[in-house]
């Protein structure tokens, strides 16, 4: 770890100023994804401006029935929100199969969002790796890529997201409120993480010295039909290898309304308007939901360790789509797969 | 004389744990202690060319930087660097000159007033490497495993016998590198008297072994270090020897002449030893009525280059199953990684796994039930040394698990049992391990007042040693338990050896037992000697403690408290100290066994594997505590869940570097891995092994869980996974 200053921000446009004043300086807010990369000293900022005390933690409706989050809403409290548990809980869900109850209590919205890859060539300064310095190379393409992407890959870097939250995030059509040295702005969630390509050091489109202030819900939270399926290595307190965030809309048997994210096979919550297009008007039945699941891993490559993931992908698909189809949402509390 | 004993006793230390008052090597404190942070070889073989200090030393609060070129002196014989467990070969001394010999290695130790500015500092460190080629994947060099043991003399000719049996199973099975993960972190706080002795808190689990080895390798007298040790959160093996931590602090306080402290963190933790890479060649040739002609088992194993570290993985079958035949062998690949280490039933846990999945595959070529198999090739005795047990009560345990298992309601074929999307397997296996006992000695301070303190240098890893001597001790002399404070793990106090093998339940039991009878000779010797005493002429055959009184055997009122006989002598307190040794017994063998049963359920799209039920029933002579002796036995099966289907620890070759050394990636099992476990302690009174009949529960509870869980993803899937971990892509492959 290195030596940095500390400041505390007193408000938006002071953390805003203060990450003007310093291009080495970087925004804390629980710490959690943060100091742990300081400890490896993967990152090393000059500066840790401290958010977690400003008053970004309020979730409110706004007139149009939205619902806005702020950035430093604990992942718990999220989670817990009775407005989120009855309108959003597919959100919930997503919130509650990462990490541990620990690590939920201090992780922010946004620090969420940020939150960088597990690739551990990343992790590991011995070893090159194109995200950590640019140019070194990328480790993972011809090493230990059991988790890696295989969608949106690049020839510098195929590594994953890890955050859950952002792949129910996605598929329920969040938006992303950001404010900086030019005014506020508002992007989609959808747009808001990257792919990789010739740039993999930058995760997002969040701009220098931009800071994330809430995030946005759209009214309709699909509370019906849902369900988010997580696969990993154990059945808690693991990444994702692969994860589905599905949102169903039916009328009788018949699909009026459909939302897929996929978690742990890309850059970013990965979705397809074809595959969730071709849904439409279809009965909800295994076979459309395989369409679908082919449509969305449509280009799918994979590496020498990593190729299970693409039939795993497809299954889950499917699964969490009769899931969320037959309203049994994947439990985050059972010791079982649904 | 049983209140204690064999009774469900809670931890004796339980609430200093619990509340926080129980310190550990990490959290002594010390006028003027400074910190030392470890800093790291990134490559795994090679020299240092130069290292570079100058930035780290300008770091305000940084004190020192000690490397190879500065260091206060070590010693240079390899002899001063092996401790009472040290394998062949010549050990790893840190700091010790430029040699690089494997990633991780500690190269620099940087001394700062606060931990803080060390570890900040560390990064400072200026390091330019001389690499050299480099090998550490044991698969890519099986071809130069040499031959190191042979556990067992071979019988007969197995290649024969394998290659003419009516049937014949021969498999390679793939145990991946492990690691300990204890809780605790290794820590040593090295401290500086006012005379220039050494105070040693260790993380370990031997303090005399660490006090003898730093007494060599610093070249001291005796008198000179102290090594201390109260309390150790798990150490699994990891603490037998000593760990470069306690070198690196010593050196740190003798080249400053202050207090120094070093906490390793969990990433440098993988530097240490661990449970090595084996691939577990297995071959099984049985008459078609199902008894077994040969047993081969070859296992070729990881060791460093410097050091030829091996266990017994391959000779159990010769305890297990009985066959004319039979050929052992143990080979090793020397790689530029650390030494393996001792790690939970070193070599059983690995080489039993390899056997009894070969056992059920031969069950499955058989078409017999696994434990039909078994019962036709038990053997009574161990083929080896063709002698009988002390005792061994394995059919019990079959029978007593598969009851409680519901066995006999298992459908044979794969795939039969299914449940929703979900198929049901489930499989059994066995477990064996060795009944050790070691010479200890302890101490017994009675004072007249009804109290006694017990002490000795064992450890108590976490594995109840302090309640298991208080339990004995409070029997032994007839007081309450609260009576006896127990002390532990200091090495001014009498002898014992590392706490390890499975040995120190017996071994401190039968020590305590024998200090006590001194103290009882004693007392009786006061007693007799009183007026009109109640026990004028008794033997000392004939008498016991019982109720805080000296008393009859054979008649519990004639009596005289333990009060009346020290006042009437005129003595405020007994001390005694006795050695025990355990007799010679070349007669028998001794051994703990088990009968593991799991049931799985796997997801047949997703191939999630969910262990639902464990029944595990273990014969292992008298349970002194049955509350601890379950604990301890459902850790091993909750490790088994985690060797079964998580624990690997992962390493790029390229870069001879371990890409998992942490606990978010290194797996064990979360609770939600694990539902219900049954733990059965079948009875088996065992009159030759020791006075109590004890055989010691630290092992055998991990032993044939892994296979009993790859057994039962067998019978749901038809799917074989020899390689493990048994982790989903493996399943849907
Ligand atoms: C052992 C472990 C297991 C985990 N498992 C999972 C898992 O299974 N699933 C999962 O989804 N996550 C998992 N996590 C990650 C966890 O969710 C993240 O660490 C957490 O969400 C980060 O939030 P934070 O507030 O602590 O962020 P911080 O660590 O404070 O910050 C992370 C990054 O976000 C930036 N940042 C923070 N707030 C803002 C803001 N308002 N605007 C702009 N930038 C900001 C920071 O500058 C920093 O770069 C795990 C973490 C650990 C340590
Ligand atoms: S996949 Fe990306 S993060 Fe991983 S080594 Fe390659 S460049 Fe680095």
């Amino acid at each position: 770890m290195n030596n940095f200053q500390y400041a505390r921000a007193t408000d938006v446009a002071d953390a805003i100023r203060l990450l003007a004043a310093d291009l080495g300086a970087k925004l804390i807010a629980g710490g959690t994804n943060l100091i742990d990369l300081m400890k490896e000293n993967v990152e090393r900022p000059s500066r840790l401006i401290d958010i977690s005390r400003l008053p970004l933690r309020n979730v409110e409706e706004t007139a149009d029935g939205s619902l806005r989050i702020g950035a430093l809403v604990p992942n718990s409290d999220l989670a817990y929100h009775p407005l989120i548990e009855q309108r959003y809980p597919l959100l919930a869900s997503a919130i509650l199969a990462g990490a541990s109850a620990q690590l939920r209590n201090m992780a922010s919205v946004g620090g969420n969002l940020m939150q960088r890859t597990r690739c551990p060539y990343f992790y590991d300064t011995a070893t090159p790796c194109n995200k950590r310095n640019p140019g070194s190379g990328c480790s993972a393409m011809d090493g230990l890529n059991r988790n890696h992407a295989i969608l949106g890959t690049s020839a510098a870097c195929i590594a994953t997201n890890p955050s859950d939250m952002s792949v129910a995030l996605a598929a329920l059509g969040a938006l992303v409120h950001i404010a900086g040295p030019s005014g506020e702005r508002t992007i989609a969630l959808t747009d808001f993480h990257r792919l990789p390509g010739n740039t993999p050091h930058v995760d997002t489109n969040l701009g220098t010295g931009e800071i994330i202030t809430a995030i946005e819900l759209p009214p309709h939270g699909f509370a019906q039909n849902y369900s988010y399926l997580k696969i990993r290595d154990r059945m808690s307190y693991a990444f994702a290898l692969v994860s589905v965030a599905a949102a169903l809309e039916l009328e009788g048997n018949a699909i009026s309304g459909a939302r897929v994210a996929v978690g742990g096979v890309a850059h970013k919550p990965w979705r397809s308007l074809e595959a969730e297009t071709a849904l439409r008007g279809q009965a909800a039945t295994p076979d459309h939901f395989s369409h679908a699941a082919d449509l969305l891993l449509q280009g799918a490559t994979s590496r020498s360790h990593n190729g299970f993931k693409v039939e795993l992908a497809r299954r889950a698909i499917v699964r969490t789509l009769a899931q969320a189809a037959n309203a049994t949402p994947q439990s985050q509390a059972h010791k079982k797969i649904a | 004389m049983n209140a204690y004993i064999g009774t469900p006793t809670s931890r004796v230390d339980g609430r200093a744990k619990v509340t926080g008052a129980a310190k550990y090597a990490g959290e002594f404190p010390a006028g003027g202690l400074v910190h030392g942070f470890v800093v790291e070889a990134t490559i795994p073989c090679g020299r240092i060319a130069t290292i570079d200090a100058s930035e780290t030393l300008k770091v305000k609060g940084v004190l020192d930087v000690l490397t190879h070129a500065n260091r206060p002196p070590l010693a240079d014989k390899d002899e001063a660097w092996k401790d009472e467990v040290a394998p062949e070969g010549s050990p790893f001394r840190p700091l010790y000159d430029d040699k690089i010999k494997f990633n991780g290695q500690p190269i620099a130790l940087v001394i700062a007033e606060d931990w803080e500015s060390a570890k900040f500092a560390a990064t400072l460190v200026r390091v330019e490497y001389e690499q050299q080629g480099f090998a550490t994947d044991l698969e890519g060099e099986r071809s130069k495993a040499a031959e190191k043991d042979r556990p067992h003399k071979p019988r007969g000719d197995a290649a024969a016998a394998l290659a003419r049996a009516d049937v014949r199973h021969e498999a390679d099975y793939v145990i991946p590198t492990e690691h300990h993960n204890p809780m605790e972190l290794y820590a040593t706080t090295a401290i500086w008297e006012s005379d220039g002795k050494l105070t040693i808190y260790d993380k370990t689990q031997g303090v005399q072994n660490v006090h003898k080895f730093l007494c060599t390798v610093f070249d001291k007298k005796p008198d000179d270090i102290r090594v201390v040790s109260p309390y150790v959160g798990g150490a699994f093996g990891s603490g037998l020897r000593p760990q470069y931590q306690v070198v690196l602090a010593t050196l740190g306080a003798l080249a400053l002449k202050r207090s120094v402290r070093v906490v390793l963190t969990r990433q440098q933790m993988y530097g240490l030893g661990y449970r090595p890479m084996t691939i577990e060649r297995v071959g099984l040739g049985a008459k078609s009525d199902g008894t077994l002609d040969a047993v081969t088992h070859e296992a070729i194993a990881v060791t460093s280059r410097y050091e030829d570290f091996a266990r017994n993985d391959t000779g159990w079958a010769e305890q297990l199953y009985s066959s004319p035949n039979s050929r052992f062998s143990h080979k090793l690949v020397h790689l530029d990684v650390s030494t393996p280490c001792d790690m939970r039933a070193p070599g059983a846990a690995s080489g039993v796994c390899a056997l009894e999945c070969a056992m059920d595959e031969l069950s499955v070529a058989l078409k017999l039930d696994p434990i039909e198999l078994r019962l036709k090739c038990y053997s009574d005795r161990d083929q080896s040394e063709n002698l009988p047990y002390t005792s061994k009560q394995l059919h019990e345990c079959y029978a007593r698990g598969a009851e409680a298992f519901g066995w006999s309601r298992r459908s044979p074929a794969p795939r039969s049992m299914r449940d929703g999307k979900e198929l049901v397997g489930w499989g059994m296996a066995t477990g064996v391990w060795e009944a050790l006992q070691m010479p200890v000695a302890v101490r017994i301070v009675l004072t007249s007042n009804g109290h006694a303190e017990v002490s000795c240098a064992a450890s108590d890893i976490g594995t109840g040693t302090y309640t298991i001597v208080a339990q004995v001790a409070a029997d032994a002399l007839g007081l309450p338990i609260e009576n006896i404070s127990v002390r532990l793990a200091d090495s001014t106090l009498p002898q014992a050896p590392v706490e390890g093998g499975s040995w120190m339940a017996a071994s401190s039991a039968h020590a305590v037992l024998a200090a006590a009878e001194e103290v009882r000779k004693e007392l009786l010797g006061l007693a007799g000697k009183m007026p009109g005493s109640p026990l004028a002429g008794a033997e000392l055959a004939d008498t016991a403690l019982i109720d805080g009184s000296i008393a009859r055997a054979d008649d519990n009122s004639r009596a005289v408290t333990i009060a009346d006989a020290m006042r009437h002598g005129g003595v405020e307190r007994i001390e005694k100290e006795k050695l025990n040794q355990f007799a010679e017994d070349k007669k028998h063998a001794r051994n703990t066994h088990s009968a593991v049963f799991a049931e799985v359920r796997v997801d047949e799209e997703l191939g999630i594997i969910r262990v639902t039920r464990i029944v595990s029933a273990v014969a292992a002579g008298r349970i002194l505590n049955t509350k601890t002796g379950r604990s301890q036995i459902m850790g091993g099966v909750v490790w088994g869940i985690g060797m079964a289907l998580h624990e690997e620890t992962v390493m790029d070759h390229r870069f001879g570097r371990i890409m998992n050394a942490n606990i978010a990636e290194y797996h064990i099992p979360v609770n939600a891995d694990v539902h219900d476990i049954d733990v059965i302690f079948v009875d088996e009174a065992d009159a030759h092994i020791n006075k109590l009949g004890v055989k010691g529960l630290g092992e055998i509870g991990i032993v044939g869980v892994p296979a009993s869980i790859a057994n039962a993803v067998y019978h749901a899937t038809g799917k074989r996974i020899r390689r493990f971990p048994i982790t989903l892509d493996k399943v849907l492959d």
